[in-house]
């Protein structure tokens, strides 16, 4: 030992001093470990991560009105929207040309229908007057002013212009107000008039009644994680197959059960009839609403809320309630004030996973919901293969993602994220 | 206060009967050990007495009152386990005042009383700590900290120590003694070291397979064990046993098959005297005394303590005699005879 130190560094035996040789191994083992997870890594990257991001950027990107009408976007820069006159024969005549080119490639109708979704009938008016401004000259028929007016009066109107210019920003807030009940005008951010009205309250009703689907996951979950993990091992074994059997039903199969079992002349219904509980006149209303939305999504989501809490559950050992009993507390005590802080922890892994699910479910309520019982996803939905309207989707789909994260945030402040088990 | 009888208590299984019929009497202020090989039914016994499991047959009497039917809360005991049972969601505080929260005392008595038992514990510094952040000796201090706090009619012990390293068992097993002298109150207290069951008795009860072998003070079982079994389970290092007809010269009474004999009841003698005669296959040398054990000629072994003056060389043959009134003799039956 006195050797070396004496001598300098030790050296490894090819000559390199020990650190850098230990150093090198390190790096190669930590090259060897990132290299079996690339595959992974980019599939992950390829099937998660641009997807999500491509959605937060669809949410806000807006350059379609920019790239169709560049000239008549600049032309339009000097003319006040808020003056009632419409634009000068500068911007028809911008448009003109903008549209000949657009004709040419085909754009023309895309941008219609981009801005169709700020002013109904903008669709129609850009197909349409399409077919007559192709077999306009750009420099012998001008003025254009009167002959677009003439071929469609959409164009002779302020509101029309105004909308192309409160939209030619590249990135526009637009999708995100419009997600919340907002439009984007002339004169800043406004209210949506009321008809339009809807998102808002979806996403507070989807909310709820995620919330109201946890609470009841939480009382029908509990006692059955409880006789799960009291059970002698072979008695819960079996049980756990009953838990797990909706798991190996098609979602769709057992969404169509619970319409069967659900509808006016369905199971239940015809059931309670038949024990004269209910007259035949007034059967119960327990589909397409929200009522059956509850029902079906409280059914398909249960196991994500027995799981979690059995395996918590069974983590308790046997000898806290018996040690609480020895101490002179009764059955109820030693439950409440012993058994049930200890498996929270089960509770809070239960709700998050149901609550998160619940969130975005879409199927169920699609099909059971009606009208009044869907959730925000089933707008989602109709927006991306509907209306084609993804920009609104992608915002919708952001606030959502956003809600999600507070709401986690927010548990994690209140709970503890460290409170959160699935077991172990 | 504190007496508690068992009365015939047996407790079935199904088929399978673990405890067979058990007569017991437990006197106020008592210390009693049940001890046993692993499986015999003393934590079964245990926690019948404290109510945990129902008794198949037989009654328990507690005070003279008959508490068989009786809840474990209404039977005003406390029981320590094996593996503390303590509340991992509660401080050292709160776990050691459950009982009287749950009894429903006020805020100010609970401090009190805490206080007074994490006093005699030392565990004051503690109080306000999880369990989580206590070494295995604090725990089990809390444990008994739980279970004094309710000044209980008796304690039941379900081997509280074997959790605990070696050097802090011996501790440990100093502060429950001392705790017995000054609470005074019966305590039950179930393990298999009997180096444990002799230190902390008043009285041993010596169980196998469900039944009772012998009760006793540590001093009857040591020096008067009832069967061979109690022979070689009390004592450390183990009594040897010998069949009757191996030793020579001794003067044995008729029914006699076995002959037993404690390492420290040989002496080295003369060949002429001896009754045991042997190889030394090993020695073990511990300071003060010296552990020898011999392979006699029937094939026996047999452990000799001798002071460690002399030294013995490995395969020398040595010769014994069993100090006179010092041997035990046992039956066929495996009883004393
Ligand atoms: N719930 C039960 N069902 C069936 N048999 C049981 C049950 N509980 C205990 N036994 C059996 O009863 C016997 C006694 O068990 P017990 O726990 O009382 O042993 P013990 O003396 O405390 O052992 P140890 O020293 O290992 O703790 C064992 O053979 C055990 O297998
Ligand atoms: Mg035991």
């Amino acid at each position: 030992m006195s050797d070396t130190t004496q001598n300098g560094p030790m050296l490894a035996a090819d000559g390199t001093t020990l650190k850098r040789s230990l150093a090198r191994s390190l790096r190669r083992e930590k090259t060897r470990a990132l290299l079996l997870i690339s595959p992974l890594l980019f599939f992950v990257f390829l099937s998660f991560i641009v997807p999500i991001v491509s959605m937060l950027f669809r949410s806000v990107e807006n350059s379609i009105v920019q790239d169709t009408l560049p000239e008549t976007v600049v032309a339009l820069q000097s003319w006040d929207a808020q003056s009632g006159e419409l634009p000068d024969e500068d911007v028809y005549a911008a448009f003109v040309r903008d549209m000949l080119v657009a004709i040419d490639e085909k754009t023309h109708t895309r941008l219609g229908s981009r801005l169709n979704y700020e002013e109904t009938g903008m669709s129609s008016m850009f197909r349409r007057s399409g077919r007559q401004i192709k077999r306009l000259d750009p420099v012998e028929d001008a003025p254009f002013k009167d002959k677009l007016i003439e071929i469609h009066d959409g164009w002779g109107e302020v509101q029309t212009w105004a909308v192309i210019k409160t939209h030619s920003v590249q990135y526009t807030d637009g999708y995100f107000l419009n997600a919340i009940d907002m439009q984007r005008t002339v004169d800043g951010p406004a209210v949506q008039p009321e008809n339009k009205q809807i998102l808002i309250q979806l996403f507070w009703r989807t909310l709820q009644m995620s919330l109201i689907i946890t609470g009841f996951c939480i009382l029908l979950g509990y006692p059955v994680a409880w006789i799960l993990a009291n059970l002698p091992m072979r008695t819960a074994n079996l049980l756990m197959i009953l838990v797990l059997l909706p798991f190996w039903t098609s979602l769709l199969v057992r969404t169509s059960a619970w319409k069967v079992m659900l509808q006016q002349q369905g199971v239940i219904n015809d059931v309670l009839v038949w024990l004269g509980m209910v007259d035949d006149a007034a059967r119960l209303i327990i589909i397409n609403n929200q009522i059956g939305t509850i029902i079906a999504m409280t059914h398909i989501l249960l196991p994500f809320m027995i799981l979690p809490m059995y395996s918590v559950m069974q983590t308790i050992p046997p000898t806290y309630l018996r040690a609480a009993k020895s101490l002179g507390a009764s059955n109820w005590t030693a439950f409440w004030r012993v058994y049930f802080p200890q498996s929270v922890p089960g509770i809070g892994a239960g709700s998050i996973l149901v609550f998160i699910l619940a969130i975005g479910y879409y199927i169920t309520p699609e099909i059971v919901g009606g009208t009044k019982g869907v959730f925000i996803s089933n707008r989602i939905a109709y927006h991306i293969s509907s209306s084609l309207n993804w920009g609104l989707a992608a915002a919708l789909g952001t606030i959502l993602l956003a809600a999600v994260l507070i709401l986690y945030w927010a548990y994690d402040k209140i709970v503890g994220i460290d409170n959160v088990k699935l077991g172990g | 206060m504190g007496t508690i009888q068992l009365k015939g208590v047996e407790k079935w299984f199904g088929d399978l009967q673990v405890i067979k019929g058990i007569d017991l009497r437990i006197e106020e202020g008592e210390f009693v050990v049940f001890v046993g090989p692993s499986g015999c039914g003393k934590s079964t016994l245990l926690r019948m007495i404290s109510g945990l499991e129902d008794c198949s047959r037989g009654t328990i009497e507690i005070d003279g009152q008959d508490v068989t039917d009786k809840l474990p809360s209404e039977r005003e005991l406390s029981m320590v386990f094996q593996s503390y049972a303590l509340y991992p969601h509660m401080t050292v505080g709160e776990n050691i005042g459950f009982a009287l929260k749950t009894a429903g005392m006020s805020k100010s008595d609970i401090r009190d009383r805490v206080e007074q038992a994490a006093q005699v514990l030392e565990l004051t510094d503690y109080l306000d700590r999880r369990p989580k952040a206590l070494s295995g000796g604090q725990r089990q201090r809390v444990a008994i900290g739980r279970a004094i706090v309710r000044e209980p009619k008796a304690f039941l012990f379900d081997e509280p120590l074997s959790n605990l390293d070696a050097a802090l068992r011996v501790q440990m097993r100093f502060e429950i003694s001392k705790l017995h002298d000054d609470l005074k109150s019966s305590m039950i207290y179930v393990t298999h070291d009997q180096v444990e069951a002799m230190t902390l008795a008043d009285k041993i009860v010596v169980l196998k397979g469900g039944e009772i072998m012998q009760v006793g003070s540590p001093r009857e079982l040591y020096e008067h064990p009832q069967n061979l079994f109690v022979a070689q389970f009390i004592g450390s290092p183990k009594m040897n046993v010998l069949a009757a007809n191996s030793l020579k010269g001794a003067a044995l009474a008729d029914g006699v098959t076995h002959v037993g004999i404690r390492p420290e009841h040989l002496e080295l003698v003369a060949e002429q005297d001896a009754h045991i005669e042997g190889d030394i296959e090993f020695v073990e040398y511990l300071g003060a005394d010296t552990f020898l054990y011999l392979r006699t000629g029937a094939g026996d072994q047999v452990l000799v303590r001798s002071l460690s003056e002399q030294t013995f060389p490995r395969g020398e043959r040595v010769f014994l005699r069993m100090k006179d009134g010092k041997s035990h003799s046992f039956g066929e039956n495996g009883q004393r005879v």
